[in-house]
């Protein structure tokens, strides 16, 4: 198995490695370059191009290319323009916003898939399923960005049970309790806006696994042998139809990027998705490139992972 | 001359492993088997699941990669002609698969399906495909005005039917049929293997004829090849088979076909445990060193039996 | 008649297709006595394998009429605790795909261990594992401590099914169902599997009811045979009787069908027409009579019963008496022409 797992992994380089370099030739593509901008309209032609050939610009792409990626694997991201400071600096306090607010997302997905996928799934074809299954098509049809809204309308500013922007309350002081919870009320109407939307597919997917569990012969089997019927659906069931959601896993973390883009938009959520659309409006190029590297690498990430579970719980695939 | 000789016919399926997934190893799915059939011949093979029957089946018509022999088809190398010439050879040799359910491409209607070979090979007007396909629907004994039903539409057996239907659409001369009973029930089975005889004797098929039930293999088969792991054990006339088995595993397999007599019962068990006694007795004997049969020694004309060197 | 285990009285399971109820089994009425092994012969659509499943009170989703006595309790009407009293420990059940009936991600010792804690919930673990070693022994498991810790995919065909019936002997039942056993097995793994059955039966002494479509197993391992049609007994009797002098026109016609290694027929016989599906059954009348046109209708009775032709020989309908093979008149017609 370990073979597996080491195959599997060493996949994740060169997917890293064309990523970069897409990332890397689409930042080349846009119009502008690290001068633009940056520099005084009314500066001797001459001199920019004796600062564009100092700071290698003018080398080519392949030179540039491996420039910028021992920078970044430095966590040199550049300069941001717009902001007049570290690209590393300005996302890494917005990371670890998006990484508590990914994980809120995540538990509470779960929190939410995995009962309402078992009674849907055990109880196919009752009232109970049929608004279980009524709420994922609501789920599905419904856009992030629009039910994020209304939860923002109804929650945030009619109701008033939360803060309606921001990560954490002004004047708080970091690593204290109040601190804390004040982190953990902003993150909440978010993550639970995007948690609503996001569990749909996975109580879709538990649904649908157990129902076909259910109609296994080893079930058969383990009736025969004298098992209650909740001792079938525990042992046997539930078992077997977690597998593949705990599989899903990597891919939930895919579907959380774009998830973020939305909701720290909506909610004013300072966080790498915010600042994404933000560098996007701004042209913020450096800014740009490093997140969409990033959120590539959350992605192999993601998928490498639901591999990884896949093999390490399955044993028809542990077992070669 | 035969209509089609197998030589030394070997089938490697390599074995990959470790992080670069480069070949380990070959599974010896099929190594070096031989045989030849008349025309007009039903010639049996036997074995049981993972014996390499299927394999060999599939690699004379094309859907395994030879490793190496040969499978001369009247006279052409099969494993050596370029691919125009076999695609004319193809149309010689078809096959008839086990699963009537899932050999039928249930999206398609049965004239569809009947028509697929002779769309391939024959530049047939619409009316005149029409006319054939419902020429061969009445020849499997299906009602003609069925071909524009679809195959959920028919029973286990009228699907094999028209699998046979398909198969004998180009006039082939040689018919592989992989277990082509083996997914229908007892009375289907003999109206399609009373079908498959009648068929052979009107359009002088050839059959190969793939099987793990002994008791239709006597039945359809005039010479019979028994393999195990991927070789020949023994290879004789039904007859021969049947009534003076050489090889120990023969002699097992044969014991282990259950007796219709219910009157033998005590007997038959008594005969099984003799012979798997004499089985693991002379195992070492029958079997070199990583437990594969012989090559084959004549004890006949027609009779060839895994023997070891010595003996 | 101490000896009796199993008594079904006029046995009916119907499934619900769309608004109807539509009998899969109907009206079958046995008996099982310890120690005999019952086989039910049928062809796909016969209702022999939703005859067991009513036994074992497996179906989810069907209704069953009528008496099924084990021991004075009515398994037709017991409810659920009962059930799971009985299942798996005074009843076991073999199944036909080993692959498919066994947890793929458990291991096999895990699964026969489940079976006795069910029953046995003091038990301690050290002493279950030794019974479930001793199980595979008896099964015979050449290496038994390895294989505990196996799983099922790990394993051959003829392991796997020897795992299923560790499983269903776990706990000495009393009545041991199999369901098509060996039909997905070779024939040398097959003839080893049924050794074993026998073996097993002479040592716990079970009523065994061998669910299968092959005249050849039912020959090697019956004492009694019921041959099902269409949902309905159409003739049961002693295994010998059944096989030297059949009277139901099926049960001849299949024993027909099928070639033998004993004599080499130039051709077999073919059954006409088609099973009838669930829905089409014929439920007036004879339900075989469709597949033999040529006998007069006359031949058969309006409502057909079980008659005792002989003691514990009973057939169904009277179209037995006129029954005759087509192709056989023709031979005699053309004797006496010549």
């Amino acid at each position: 198995m370990w073979k597996l797992i080491v195959r599997r992994t060493l996949i994740t380089i060169p997917q890293i490695i064309i990523l970069s370099i897409l990332v890397f030739i689409l930042a080349q593509a846009m119009p502008g370059d690290a001068l633009t901008g940056l520099i005084d309209p009314n500066i001797d032609p001459a001199t920019i191009e004796a600062m564009r050939e100092r700071l290698g610009l003018n080398n080519p792409w392949y030179v540039q290319y491996f420039d910028w990626i021992k920078g970044v694997i430095q966590g040199d991201f550049g300069q941001s323009f717009r902001f007049k400071m570290p690209v590393s600096e300005l996302i890494g306090d917005r990371m670890i916003n998006t990484l508590w607010l990914s994980l809120a997302t995540l538990i509470l997905t779960y929190l939410i898939a995995i009962p309402l996928g078992i009674i849907s799934g055990r109880f196919n074809d009752t009232w109970l399923d049929r608004m279980i299954t009524g709420y994922t098509y609501i789920g599905f049809a419904a856009p992030l960005f629009i039910f994020a809204l209304v939860m923002l309308f109804i929650f945030g500013f009619q109701l008033g049970w939360f803060p309606t922007s921001g990560s954490v309350a002004p004047g708080t002081e970091p690593g204290t309790f109040a601190y804390f919870i004040s982190k953990l009320n902003h993150l909440l109407l978010p993550a639970l806006s995007m948690a609503l939307i996001t569990t749909v597919s996975t109580v879709q997917y538990l649904r649908s696994e157990i129902i076909d569990t259910k109609q296994k012969d080893f079930i058969v089997t383990a009736r025969a042998k004298g098992s209650s019927e909740s001792r079938v659906y525990n042992r046997h069931v539930l078992r077997n139809s977690l597998l593949p959601i705990a599989a899903f896993f990597g891919y939930e973390i895919t579907g959380l990027i774009g998830g973020t883009i939305f909701i720290e938009n909506i909610f004013g959520y300072p966080g790498m998705g915010e600042l994404f659309l933000s560098s996007i409006s701004l042209r913020d190029y450096s800014v740009m490139t490093a997140l969409v590297l990033l959120f590539g690498l959350a992605a192999i990430i993601g998928a490498l992972l639901s591999d990884i579970i896949l093999s390490l719980v399955d044993p028809r695939i542990r077992i070669k | 001359m035969s209509l089609i000789e197998v030589e030394n016919l070997k089938v490697h399926f390599p074995v990959r492993g470790g992080i670069f997934q480069t070949v380990k190893d070959h599974v010896r799915a099929v190594d070096g088997v031989s045989f030849s059939i008349e025309q007009g011949q039903t010639y049996g093979l036997v074995g049981e699941s993972g014996s390499g029957k299927t394999t060999t089946g599939r690699a004379i018509i094309g859907l395994n990669d030879i490793t190496s022999g040969k499978v001369l088809f009247e006279g052409k190398d099969l494993s050596t002609i370029n691919k125009k010439e076999y695609i004319d050879v193809r149309k010689d040799i078809q096959m008839i698969f086990q699963d009537p359910f899932s050999s039928l491409n249930p999206k398609k209607r049965v004239a569809d399906i009947v028509a697929e070979p002779l769309r391939n090979y024959e530049n047939l007007s619409a009316k005149e495909e029409r006319i054939r396909v419902q020429e061969l629907m009445e020849l499997v004994g299906l009602s003609p005005e069925a071909i524009y039903k679809y195959p959920h539409e028919f029973s286990g057996g009228q699907r094999q039917r028209i699998g046979i239907a398909r198969a004998i659409a180009l006039n082939p001369k040689l018919i592989i049929a992989d277990e082509p009973v083996s997914a229908l029930d007892v009375s289907v089975q003999a109206q399609v293997l009373n079908f498959m005889r009648e068929i052979q004797k009107e359009l002088n098929l050839t059959y190969l004829f793939i099987s793990h039930d002994l008791g239709i293999i006597r039945h359809m088969c005039d010479h019979i090849g028994i393999m195990y792991k991927g070789r020949y054990v023994e290879h004789g006339t039904s007859e021969e088979i049947f009534t003076n088995p050489q090889h120990i595993y023969t002699k097992r397999l044969i014991a282990a076909i259950p007796d219709s007599n219910p009157r033998n019962r005590e007997m038959h068990y008594e005969n099984r445990k003799l012979v798997k006694a004499e089985y693991d007795k002379l195992e070492k004997d029958f079997f070199d060193e990583e437990g594969l049969p012989f090559s084959l020694k004549s004890i006949s004309a027609t009779h060839q039996v895994a023997l070891p060197e010595r003996g | 008649m101490n000896d009796v285990l199993l008594n079904i009285k006029n046995l009916k399971t119907s499934f619900r297709i769309k608004d109807d109820y539509y009998a899969a089994v109907d009206d079958v009425s046995l008996t099982v006595r310890k120690n005999e092994v019952l086989a039910i012969v049928g062809e796909s659509g016969s209702g022999k394998s939703a005859f067991a499943f009513s036994i074992m009170g497996l179906h989810t989703r069907a209704k069953i009429e009528g008496e099924i006595d084990y021991k004075g309790i009515n398994l037709a009407k017991a409810n659920a605790n009962q059930m799971k009293k009985l299942r798996g420990n005074e009843m076991g059940m073999i199944f036909q795909d080993a692959l498919s009936a066994l947890n793929p991600l458990m291991v096999v010792g895990a699964q026969i261990d489940e079976a006795i804690l069910l029953h046995n919930p003091k038990s301690s673990k050290s002493l279950r594992k030794k019974q479930v070693i001793n199980l595979l022994n008896q099964v015979g498991i050449p290496r038994p401590e390895k294989t505990y810790d196996q799983y099922p995919h790990e394993l051959s065909g003829g392991m796997r099914q020897r795992i299923v019936i560790a499983m269903a002997i776990s706990n000495q039942p009393e009545l041991l169902i199999a369901d098509e056993p060996t039909t997905a097995l070779d024939v040398t793994i097959q003839s080893q599997i049924l050794d074993l059955i026998k073996e097993l039966k002479e040592t716990i002494h079970a009523g065994i009811i061998l669910i299968t479509h092959d005249l050849g197993v039912v020959a090697e391992m019956a004492d009694r045979v019921a041959v099902m049609y269409a949902g309905q007994i159409v003739e049961i009797a002693d295994v010998y009787t059944l096989m030297e002098n059949p009277q139901h026109p099926y049960t001849r016609s299949l024993l027909n069908s099928i070639p033998t290694l004993n004599e080499v027929k130039e051709e077999l016989h073919v059954i006409q027409g088609v099973v009838p599906s669930l829905q089409n059954l014929p439920r007036t009348g004879c339900r075989f009579a469709a597949r033999i046109p040529w006998i007069e209708e006359s031949a058969h009775e309006a409502s057909p019963e079980l008659h005792e032709i002989s003691p514990g020989h009973y057939v169904r309908c009277t179209c037995y008496k006129d029954f005759y093979f087509p192709e056989q008149a023709e031979e005699e017609r053309n004797y006496v022409a010549n």
